[in-house]
């Protein structure tokens, strides 16, 4: 959509109304708008031409695919503002990209909740957010929104999903009843060695470690007993996935038996029929996404891009679509059945029933557990 | 008095020369020289590095025995893939050579067909031949010689084929160049003179071919050497190569200051062993080798 002078206007006028800007602010810039139109010259109108495409980075496969089909299409449809769009198969991947790029080069990113936040936010590459563009965010539920403001009272992403990273397992294997048995401890099960497969991520084996040994994964004490059992996990797997199309694969060809999954990518092989079964064993990892605005993008376009994808009609659709449930209160929002029946739904919008990292304890080591988990990875 | 430009004039070579040199000191020597640089920044945390210097990654680099036991093994993974690719490669370049088919050139595109698929992908369908469910183990499954799939996939084993797959190509070129710089009489009158064809190939084809081997293993080794999309996608962790040890430093711990000083060590590791090896090879057999 081409923001016109009018538009802009309005949306001026709008901020006044709702009491972000004094009148004083609000006559100077509309006296200026006034004299920039009254003297609009044709290199000018080239100069400030409008925004048309905005860049949105995501994790691709089925995830994005529904963002495309239920989001971006219709925006594109209703604006005329295309999406371009890239992915990633690992965040810091695209972080790397970003910092050898311009600023506006990259623009909207479906980042990995507050823990990759801190990383953007140390590297000087966050926006600050207009929230009154992005109207919403009224519905996004608060416990969500919450850890992010906790780092940045201006906000520079809005949450916009959740999942859960549990067990998915082999059901011609391991039966439900033996998945519900031994829960996290499937993946030191010995039965299955050499077909256990796990998420090469500091963060995914460091947790299932902690539930391994009893420990709290927002506070371990004993850091040589988690990677020893990283390392057990390690020599019994066959390999470490490192995409949402590497484990899918992975699983649907028999390769691996049992592994710590993205719910939404396990939805999605059994909504393909494949013979997979999920379970979320206590203290399972949760997580959440958001839509996170790159600093040097063009805000108004990217917050009406992000406001579009949280009206509940989009959310909901993306939401069926990605197989992880939206960010939206249920309390206030009406969901569909079948988003209530999604793995880590929370139907009380507490999110109490989910275990987050805790974003600060996990950044304050990151460095070091990562190094020790790439080292161990590689036979250490 | 101005000087005129003549026909050797040194102003004329260094004027033609310009372009490339400018090409190689913006995209080569300046990369390298801000990668060398960086060796001496100050890592913070993931993705946040100072200009202050320090020799800390160097120290770092060279008091940890675990970044010496993957050169090593890089080194070893490479040498073994080359030399695997000299003896496959040197067949089918000396049946091309030999050949008394009319239509040569289609053997020599058939060569060269590979490389408009992308490698990645060349790379993945391995997983599709190597896999549990690839098409040799359904194959010896249904046939009822194995019960049970053979792990060939996620293993040395794997990563080494892949990178032979990738590479073969380039040492059958570079021996088929080498083998057409030879003068066929030299073999007519080795035979003439009483050689068997094996003596002939013994004292006379293969002498005179070395010198496109020898270039086929340089470039074998060193693109093995660094290379890190096939161990990624083939191998396990285990197996993982110098090039991922780099690729997991700058992306996966976003630690670039550690990152280029890996980097660097590689291209100095690798730049040297070239430098040594043309230097006991010679360079001009090695360029006659390349070019023919």
């Amino acid at each position: 959509m081409k923001l016109s002078n009018g538009k802009r206007l309005e949306r001026l006028h709008d901020r006044y109304q709702n009491g972000d800007l004094s009148r004083r602010t609000f006559l100077t810039l509309t006296a200026a708008a006034a004299a920039a139109a009254g003297l609009d010259m044709p290199w000018m109108r080239q100069a400030l031409a409008a925004v048309e495409e905005v860049r949105f980075d995501g994790w691709g496969g089925t995830v994005q695919d529904a963002i495309d089909k239920y989001a971006f299409k219709p925006y594109t449809a209703k604006t005329k503002i295309k999406v371009v769009q890239g992915t990633f198969g690992d965040e810091d991947e695209i972080i790397t990209k970003i910092k050898t790029a311009k600023p506006g080069d990259y623009q909207v990113i479906h980042s990995s909740g507050v823990n990759y936040y801190i990383k953007y936010v140390n590297g000087g590459l966050t926006s600050e957010i207009n929230e009154a563009n992005i109207p919403n965010m009224a519905n996004v539920l608060q416990p969500m929104i919450d850890p992010f403001r906790k780092l940045t009272p201006k906000l520079s992403a809005v949450p916009y999903d959740y999942g859960t990273t549990g067990i998915a397992y082999n059901t011609k294997v391991i039966s439900p009843e033996e998945a519900k048995e031994k829960g996290a401890a499937l993946l030191l099960d010995k039965k299955y060695a050499g077909k256990v497969g796990g998420y090469s991520d500091m963060t995914t084996r460091v947790w299932y470690a902690a539930l391994a040994t009893g420990q709290d994964p927002n506070n371990l004490k004993d850091m040589d007993a988690i990677w020893a059992k990283v390392r057990e996990t390690r020599d019994l797997a066959k390999k470490f996935w490192s995409s949402g199309a590497e484990l899918m694969d992975l699983l649907s060809k028999g390769e691996i038996v049992v592994t710590d999954a993205w719910s939404g990518r396990v939805a999605a092989l059994q909504d393909q029929g494949h013979p997979i079964g999920y379970l979320d064993p206590a203290g399972s990892y949760a997580w959440m996404e958001d839509m996170l605005i790159l600093k040097g993008s063009p805000m108004a376009e990217c917050e009406e891009l992000i406001n579009f994808m949280l009206d509940p009609a989009t959310a909901i659709a993306v939401a069926e679509g990605q197989s992880y449930p939206p960010s939206l209160d249920p309390t206030k929002v009406k969901l569909t059945e079948k988003i209530e029946k999604l793995p880590a739904f929370d139907k009380t919008g507490t999110m109490k029933s989910l275990t987050f990292a805790d974003p600060v304890y996990w950044a304050t080591n990151e460095d070091a557990w990562t190094k020790q988990w790439n080292r161990i990875s590689k036979g250490a | 008095m101005k000087r005129r430009w003549t026909l050797y004039d040194p102003r004329l070579a260094w004027l033609l020369v310009a372009p490339v040199l400018l090409l190689l000191i913006f995209f080569l020597v300046l990369p390298i020289a801000v990668m060398a640089a960086y060796t001496f920044f100050t890592f913070v945390t993931a993705g946040v590095e100072t200009s202050a210097l320090t020799t800390a990654n160097w120290h770092e680099f060279l008091t940890d025995s675990y970044y010496a036991g993957f050169l090593l093994k890089t080194l070893r993974v490479g040498a073994i893939t080359a030399l695997l690719c000299g003896v496959l490669g040197y067949f089918p370049a000396y049946f091309i050579w030999g050949t008394t088919f009319k239509h040569k050139w289609l053997l020599l595109l058939l060569l060269i067909v590979p490389f408009w698929i992308s490698f990645t992908i060349r790379t993945f369908s391995w997983i599709n031949i190597l896999g549990e469910q690839g098409v040799i183990n359904v194959a010896l499954l249904k046939m009822g010689i194995i019960s049970e799939p053979l792990p060939m996939l996620y293993n040395e084993g794997a990563v080494i084929l892949g990178m032979l797959h990738f590479l073969l190509p380039y040492m059958i070129l570079n021996v088929y160049v080498s083998l057409e710089g030879i003068d066929r009489t030299l073999i007519s009158a080795a035979r003439s003179m009483g050689c068997t064809s094996a003596q002939a190939f013994r004292e006379v084809t293969l002498p005179l071919s070395l010198p496109g081997l020898a270039a086929g293993l340089l470039l074998c080794f060193v693109l093995a050497a660094g290379s890190y999309v096939t161990p990624q996608l083939l191998g396990s962790g285990r197996d993982a190569l110098f090039g991922n040890l780099i690729y997991d430093t700058i992306m996966g711990e976003l630690n670039w200051p550690m990152g280029a000083t890996l980097s660097i060590v590689l291209f100095l590791v690798l730049g040297s062993f070239a430098a040594i090896y043309t230097r006991f090879m010679g360079m001009s057999q090695i360029v006659k080798g390349l070019g023919g």
